[in-house]
């Protein structure tokens, strides 16, 4: 939701990056204040995912350009896991599987790590148990998941819902969901938007990456941006989605060319 | 890999310091002489001197085994040193008579030695180069008739049960390293466990090299009658030397009817440097007999230094119904080589063994698992399950399996799995978003995959061997 007066979390200038000699951000610009819900579209390898992992500190990628302010401080001058403590959550397009660490020793882990560095307590193992299953009761995973390895042999479905567990139990300032929709059943997804609509407040943000409108029938976002080639192309509302929905991308495009023509 | 994963892979080893003692160090070189000053400053039996000719003969005539996966230049045998003591009164009456350079080596390694600072339960028997120099709890396990001293003091207290045993299990012929080891063995720990007695502690060993040209040939024995229990513990560290030191043990393992051996190894010697200069060339030979029917033996190993490994944990099932058991986590970083792994020998009718070995690998490191099941024609109904794994830590490191199995009846159950993995930049990035740095990361996912191997050891060995881990591969991920 857009309050009036409310704080800017995130603020993204002119961010250029390369991955392995080329480059995939090409001048991006973003502004997300607290309480918003944005949502990022745009064609397959436009950069949406690169985008996120850079946020979230990936050694991967080179940021060759522009600045990332964070609740006033420079992100990229953060470690991941300090990024990661700060309030910066990133639901992973591919979470990736951990055989042989437990699921609920990780998840944990996790939880008193970033406590700690809150300034909060710590929860022992049955506090945390109880802690735990209350939030999958959010999303309606079952205990089994807690003895499992983490995201080992879990089904795509599965992993998507044991991020957004992360997110319910971390609560973060900042949560970028990089198509956590995709692979979600029709009552998963409805499950997990659930969760996340009630995880937002005043005070977190939360940017979605999506392909789909369906999701964005649930959580309705405040301002939908077209990503392409590396740059956010376009912003608008939630009308837009519908609109890319029934259109495609070429049209913002050409429009933006168009535009740009106009103003050279 | 990057800088800080790179940084964190360099680790120094703390336990490389050397104490300045007084030593008395045999001449380098080895021919008959060398074999009768030992046995004479041992103030030996005349059947052990024998002992150890033969074994010097037939070793004479053997040649360095070629076969295992592993490289190092030429070895002189002639250029070490056969003995090292330190220099002190020739028996101690208690502790307080240590000398105090030692107790504080001990102590900086975190061994305690007085009695009344030792850990609960464990009772400690403790080797500085070539001697046991203090062995706690001896009066205590003594009440239950449990024998807890040195090897030498063995052979002078208990000749006729260390004659009665020595090189049973482990012919002085065996094997390159166990015939060296059978003409020149220095100490070692001797265990007997009396018929019926449960052993109320655990038993442990503590080797320490610390003269630099010297070898180390230790020769442990534990015996453990008709149903008897016990469970042994075993340490190891050296100073970090620029040169190799040879270290070449013999273990022999016997449990009668019902009778059931624990022995648990953290291998912690020196590895060498990052660039594979120095470290301990680890040349065992460990072999248990399963004599008994529904006799037990087990070995867990946790195997994190030498610069080079040879070592196959053993067991012979000869009893009825008897069990063997082999866990086993082998971690090499920067240039060390590990080749090791067990030999499961069924002879026995439904005997079982379970092998389980979790080999990690980092650097430029090599390290290979080796091990045969045997099933001898007389073995029916014999069961084995191996389960052999390997993470690949870095870019540069090498994993190899060579299972070995031979079935000579058709009524026995062979299972062998095998996987391979590998500690992705991804899965740490992975953790690092969640808040959890490099190192509690690797930590959290080598500890996952040793769990079963870890899950075996005594508690304060586990806490150990977790640490060590830790310790040894942080950030040598990339
Ligand atoms: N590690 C890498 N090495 C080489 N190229 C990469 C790497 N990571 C990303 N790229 C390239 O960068 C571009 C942007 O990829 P990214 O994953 O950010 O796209 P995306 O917008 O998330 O696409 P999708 O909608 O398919 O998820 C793609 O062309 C991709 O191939
Ligand atoms: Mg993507």
């Amino acid at each position: 939701m857009i309050y009036k007066d409310s704080k800017i979390l995130l603020e993204v200038r002119g961010l250029c990056a390369n991955v392995s000699g080329t480059e995939i951000l090409k001048g991006l610009d973003l502004t997300v204040k607290s309480g918003e819900i944005h949502a990022i579209m745009g064609p397959n390898g436009s950069g949406k995912s690169t985008f996120s992992k850079i946020l979230a500190g990936h050694s991967a990628y080179e940021v060759t350009g522009g600045t990332v302010m964070f609740e006033g401080q420079n992100l990229l001058d953060l470690a991941p896991e300090e990024r990661a403590r700060a309030g910066v959550f990133l639901a992973f397009q591919y979470p990736i599987e951990i055989p042989g660490v437990g699921n609920s020793q990780f998840l944990r882990l996790t939880y008193n790590t970033v406590q700690t560095h809150c300034g909060k307590e710590e929860l022992d193992p049955l506090e945390f148990d109880d802690y735990v299953r209350e939030k999958m009761k959010l999303l309606e995973m079952s205990p089994d998941f807690l003895e499992r390895s983490v995201n080992e042999g879990f089904s795509g479905g599965e992993k998507k819902r044991n991020e957004i567990l992360q997110m319910a139990m971390l609560d973060p300032r900042l949560a970028i969901l990089d198509e956590t929709d995709s692979g979600l059943d029709i009552d998963a997804l409805r499950i997990v938007a659930n969760g996340v609509n009630q995880l937002a407040n005043k005070d977190n943000a939360i940017v979605l990456v999506t392909h789909y409108q369906r999701l964005l029938n649930y959580i309705v976002p405040d301002y939908v941006h077209v990503m392409e080639a590396g740059r956010i192309i376009k912003t608008g509302g939630k009308e837009l989605a519908l609109e890319l929905e029934s259109r495609g991308y070429d049209w913002v495009g050409v429009e933006n060319k168009a535009a740009a023509r106009a103003t050279a | 890999m990057s800088a800080t994963l790179q940084n964190l892979v360099n680790q120094p080893y703390k336990h490389g310091f050397v104490t300045s003692i007084e030593s008395d160090v045999a001449p380098k070189g080895l021919n008959e002489d060398t074999i009768r000053m030992i046995s004479a400053k041992k103030k030996e039996p005349e059947w052990l001197l024998e002992f150890r000719l033969k074994s010097y003969e037939a070793w004479l005539k053997m040649e360095e085994p070629a076969w295992p996966n592993v490289h190092y230049p030429k070895i002189d045998f002639q250029a070490i040193s056969y003995y090292a003591a330190p220099k002190q009164k020739p028996k101690l009456k208690s502790m307080d008579e240590v000398d105090p350079e030692l107790l504080r080596t001990f102590e900086k390694l975190g061994v305690p030695l007085h009695e009344r600072m030792a850990l609960a339960g464990v009772a400690v028997d403790v080797i500085f180069d070539s001697v046991s120099v203090a062995t706690t709890y001896k009066d205590k396990l003594a009440e239950v008739g449990i024998i807890f001293c040195s090897m030498s003091e063995a052979v002078l207290d208990h000749p006729e049960l260390v004659k009665k045993y020595l090189g049973t299990v482990i012919p002085s012929s065996d094997n390159f390293y166990a015939a060296l080891n059978s003409a020149v063995f220095t100490d070692g720990s001797f265990c007997y466990i009396p018929k019926g007695v449960k052993c109320p502690m655990d038993l442990s060993t503590y080797f320490r090299i610390n003269t630099e040209e010297s070898g180390q040939f230790e020769r442990t024995m534990i015996i453990a009658e008709e149903g008897s229990s016990v469970s042994y513990l075993e340490g190891c560290t050296a100073p970090a030397f620029s040169s190799n030191q040879l270290h070449a043990a013999v273990v022999e393992l016997v449990a009668l009817d019902n009778a059931d051996i624990k022995y648990s190894t953290v291998q912690n010697w020196y590895a060498g440097d990052e660039n594979g200069v120095g470290g301990i060339y680890n040349f065992v030979t460990k072999r248990g007999l399963a004599k008994g029917v529904n006799s037990r033996i087990s070995w867990t190993q946790v195997e994190t230094g030498s610069a080079i490994t040879w070592k196959y944990p053993s067991c012979v099932l000869l009893g009825d119904n008897s069990v063997g058991e082999f866990y086993s986590v082998a971690v090499t970083n920067h240039y060390q080589q590990a080749d090791t792994g067990t030999k499961m020998i069924h002879i026995g009718k439904n005997t079982r063994s379970t092998i389980v070995s979790k080999g990690i690998s980092a650097g430029h490191s090599n390290n290979s698992y080796r091990g045969l099941v045997k099933i001898a024609p007389s073995a029916t109904g014999a069961r084995n399950y191996s389960q052999c794994d390997s993470m690949l830590v870095g870019h540069q490191s090498g994993a190899h399996t060579f299972p070995y199995i031979q079935v000579a009846n058709n009524n026995s159950q062979v299972e062998h799995e095998a996987s391979t993995s590998k500690i992705g930049e991804d899965q740490l990035f992975y953790f690092a978003q969640r808040g959890i740095n490099a190192e509690a990361a690797v930590s959290m996912i080598i500890n996952g995959f040793c769990k079963d191997v870890f899950q075996q050891l005594p508690m304060e060995f586990a806490v150990e061997a977790t640490a060590l881990l830790s310790f040894k591969l942080e950030g040598s991920v990339g």
